[in-house]
């Protein structure tokens, strides 16, 4: 008979692993991924396939021959950043921009802090961001849903945020928010907006089959949202003829599409229950300021990097609630 | 009645009970026993043999040799072969008595009929010191000297008495063999166990897996207005004795204490049963039931198996060791220990002998962390295994005493969940290791 195998126990482990959760994810962003294919056809398509390819593509050159490690580039983790970014991207920009954007995604947000795990930003967010700001022209020109066989050419509009920002000051919030698509459009996603920002209720639907998988918990999506309804909620009756409803601000924009996927990453998101609502709830609140205060329609993005940085910070100082109190001694 | 379980952590490895229903069956004598002289925790007991002694079955061969210590007797008839250091369990070679097995009669005094007897007639002074004479330790695992347990310290005061049938490790079923077959001998000895500790209340809580051990408890109890039976919810680890007490009674063990600092004792099933032998008939632990288990192995059973007993018999027993083993673990698959060699003895600590095949002992490899928190949700003390791990890894001594890496129970549900693979408790171990020496070093000073 062979040799007996002793080491340490427990002897059991989990069917769970890091590709399977990777995939986990990738599974429930389905829905959202058919909605988006159904308002932007080809260009969807297009901006998800060069997106995946190139965040795989990269992580494998970069570790191969820069780093000269054994490349991880299949283990879910790279694939499911290039679903994230496209999600984020127009349906329309370019494939070179993409593929700048996936290069800084994972060589600067990924690589350069020592890989899966070690990243303080979210990779996804730190190529579009980069994006944004090297090209703001073509991250804002969003195509009209509806389109099946364009991808540069689609013709071209105004998110309902970027409608609300514009036109705030001349008009009411009131005339604004009847501008946008009509609250069932924003529902089911049928307006301008990132590729894969848009289908509230697919989002959703991933967010359920995650809880249901056990791949996060609620408590980052929940108090997002949450924070962002009753902070617009209380602006809102404030004074309606300023400020949009809350139900406008959790339909539009990237906010669902941050809440459940971009702050949800594990990596870059508090270690405890309550690390993880106080990240939510700041970043809900960052979120409401800078949209209405801010320059730009949306700022669930930058809310989700700022408080990205503020994590380790976190970790210290909220610690999960100890089993048994101090023993009193003397 | 509602289920009831501990509130923080906790996973659901699959249940494996394969050996669930299956009779307790005695294993019978084997040519030879070895039996250590520490079975227990505390201080190793004194040797009374020599080379050449004849032995009976239920002799003092070890005593106790402090107040946390115990007797230790021979398991059979039969002469001193050597006393010797033998490897056990641990891997270590430790003081051993070996016996040559020539039959199997019972020292004078000693009832081996089967007749139930009901009536206490001892104080709680002579049940502890019965339960001490007849070696009696925790059965579950930890192997406390039970008449330690029975003496309160000063100042603290009991008032209720928990009897483990919650047996949450995958796999074994020696527990639940034991409640179905002797209910009535285990009331009766938690009834003992009360009396010798002073508390009128008893619960004995069992995982809802067992719905036949709860029913038949439930009947054996129903006499008695002190003693209940709880049910409740299968989670891992509910056999660990700070979250049986947070499930049943809500109270939680601080950090550092005792149960008795929340005014409770555990005892497992089978130190309750071992208890009714000791004080109603006087025999001492001489035997206990051993789960023999494992997914290829071809009949696995519930022995009744003589302490001291080559692990290697029950297996044979069994069925034999399969072609496609990898590991043999002496316990369960959660916290028992991986052993190299099969002539170990069975001493009073093992509740199981799990066969492990080679496609289950593979595990992936490392890789680093993905920060999910999983490990930090099921941890059922509230800490951050993760973090220990790095703090171990790095030698962060201050900062693993400050996050509570003596609280660790090591019930391993941090290095089972982790998706990483990560070995999160053998880090945590060795930091406990080094945590433990630097805080007893503070201590000498
Ligand atoms: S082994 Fe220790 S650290 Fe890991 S889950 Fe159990 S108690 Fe927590
Ligand atoms: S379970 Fe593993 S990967 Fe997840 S946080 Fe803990 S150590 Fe890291």
């Amino acid at each position: 008979m062979n040799k007996l195998i002793v080491s340490p126990s427990p002897h059991a482990h989990t069917q769970e692993n890091v590709p399977r959760l990777m995939y986990g994810v990738i599974i429930s962003m389905l829905p959202a991924f058919a909605v988006s294919i159904y308002f932007f056809g080809m260009g969807m398509i297009i901006v998800t396939a060069v997106s995946i390819f190139s965040c795989i593509a990269f992580e494998y050159l970069i570790q191969k021959y820069m780093l000269k490690v054994k490349p991880t580039h299949l283990d879910g983790s790279a694939f499911l950043t290039g679903l994230l970014l496209a999600f984020c991207l127009p349906a329309n920009i370019p494939f070179w921009m993409i593929m700048i954007g996936a290069i800084v995604a994972i060589g600067i947000g990924k690589m350069t802090f020592g890989g899966l795990g070690n990243n303080i930003f979210n990779p996804a967010l730190v190529g579009r961001v980069f994006l944004f700001v090297s090209f703001p022209a073509a991250m804002t020109s969003y195509p009209e849903p509806g389109q099946w066989l364009t991808y540069m050419d689609a013709v071209t509009g105004a998110t309902p945020l970027g409608i609300l920002k514009e036109g705030i000051g001349n008009h009411t919030a009131t005339e604004l928010v009847g501008q946008a698509p009509g609250y069932m459009d924003l529902f089911i996603g049928k307006m301008m907006g990132s590729a894969g920002e848009v289908a509230a209720i697919a989002l959703l639907l991933g967010l359920g089959y995650m809880l249901v998988r056990r791949i996060i918990t609620w408590h980052i999506p929940v108090s997002i949202l949450g924070t962002v309804a009753v902070f617009t909620g209380f602006l809102w009756l404030i004074n309606p003829q300023q400020f949009a409803d809350p139900l406008f601000h959790l339909l539009t924009g990237g906010l669902m599409l941050g809440a459940i996927y971009m702050a949800t990453d594990y990596v870059t998101s508090p270690m405890t229950k309550k690390g993880m609502l106080i990240y939510g709830v700041l970043i809900g609140i960052l979120t409401v300021i800078i949209r209405i205060l801010g320059a730009y329609p949306e700022g669930v993005q930058f809310a989700i990097l700022i408080m990205n940085a503020f994590v380790p910070l976190l970790n210290k100082y909220f610690k999960p609630r100890r089993f048994g109190k101090e023993v009193q001694h003397g | 009645m509602g289920l009831l379980t501990f509130s923080r952590g906790g996973i659901h490895p699959a249940e494996n009970k394969i050996s669930a229903g299956k009779k307790i069956e005695f294993a019978g004598l084997p040519e030879q026993v070895i039996i250590p002289v520490s079975q227990h925790l505390g201080a190793p007991s004194k040797v009374l043999v020599k080379k050449g002694d004849e032995v009976k079955t239920g002799q003092v061969i070890a005593e106790s040799s402090g107040f946390v210590s115990t007797n230790i007797h021979s398991s059979v008839t039969g002469k001193v072969l050597k006393v010797d250091a033998f490897p056990d369990t641990s891997g270590y070679r430790k003081m051993a008595v070996q016996i040559q097995v020539e039959g199997d009669e019972w020292v004078e005094g000693a009832d081996t009929g089967d007749e139930l007897i009901t009536s206490i007639e001892y104080t709680s002074e002579e049940i502890r010191d019965k339960i001490l004479k007849a070696g009696i330790v925790g059965l579950g695992g930890a192997t406390f000297p039970s008449h330690v347990k029975l003496t309160t310290p000063k100042g603290k005061k009991a008032d209720h008495l928990l009897i483990n049938g919650a047996e949450c490790e995958p796999y074994l079923t020696a527990d639940h063999a034991l409640m179905l077959e002797k209910s009535r001998e285990l009331a009766i000895g938690t009834k003992i166990l009360m009396k010798g500790l002073g508390v009128d209340k008893a619960i004995i809580g069992i995982e809802n897996n067992k719905p036949d051990a709860i029913r038949v408890m439930e009947e054996a109890v129903s006499g008695d207005p002190g003693i209940s039976v709880q049910a409740l919810q299968v989670k891992y680890p509910q056999g660990g004795e700070k979250q049986l007490i947070k499930a049943i009674l809500n109270r939680e063990v601080p950090s550092g204490g005792l149960p008795v600092d929340v005014g409770v004792v555990v005892f497992n099933v089978g130190t309750a049963y071992a208890s009714y032998n000791a004080v109603q008939k006087n025999r001492p632990l001489i035997e206990r039931v051993v789960t023999v288990t494992g997914k290829s192995v071809s009949n696995p059973s519930n022995f009744l198996v003589r302490i001291g007993t080559p692990a290697s018999y029950i297996i044979e027993k069994a069925g034999g060791l399969p072609e496609d083993t990898a590991k043999v673990i002496n316990g369960g698959p959660m916290m028992g220990k991986a052993v190299s060699n099969l002539d170990i003895p069975i001493v009073k600590g093992s509740s199981g002998i799990l066969i492990i095949r080679k496609e289950e002992s593979a595990r992936d490899a490392v890789k680093p962390c993905i920060r999910c928190t999983k490990c930090v949700s099921v941890c059922p003390m509230g800490l951050e295994p993760y973090l220990l791990m790095a703090q171990a890894e790095k030698g962060m001594y201050e900062d693993l005493e400050k996050d509570k890496v003596m609280d660790c129970i090591e019930c391993g549900s941090c290095s089972y969940t982790c998706p990483s693979s990560r070995p999160l408790l053998d880090y945590i171990r060795l930091g406990k290791a080094e945590v433990g020496k630097i805080m007893r070093s503070r201590k000498a000073v």
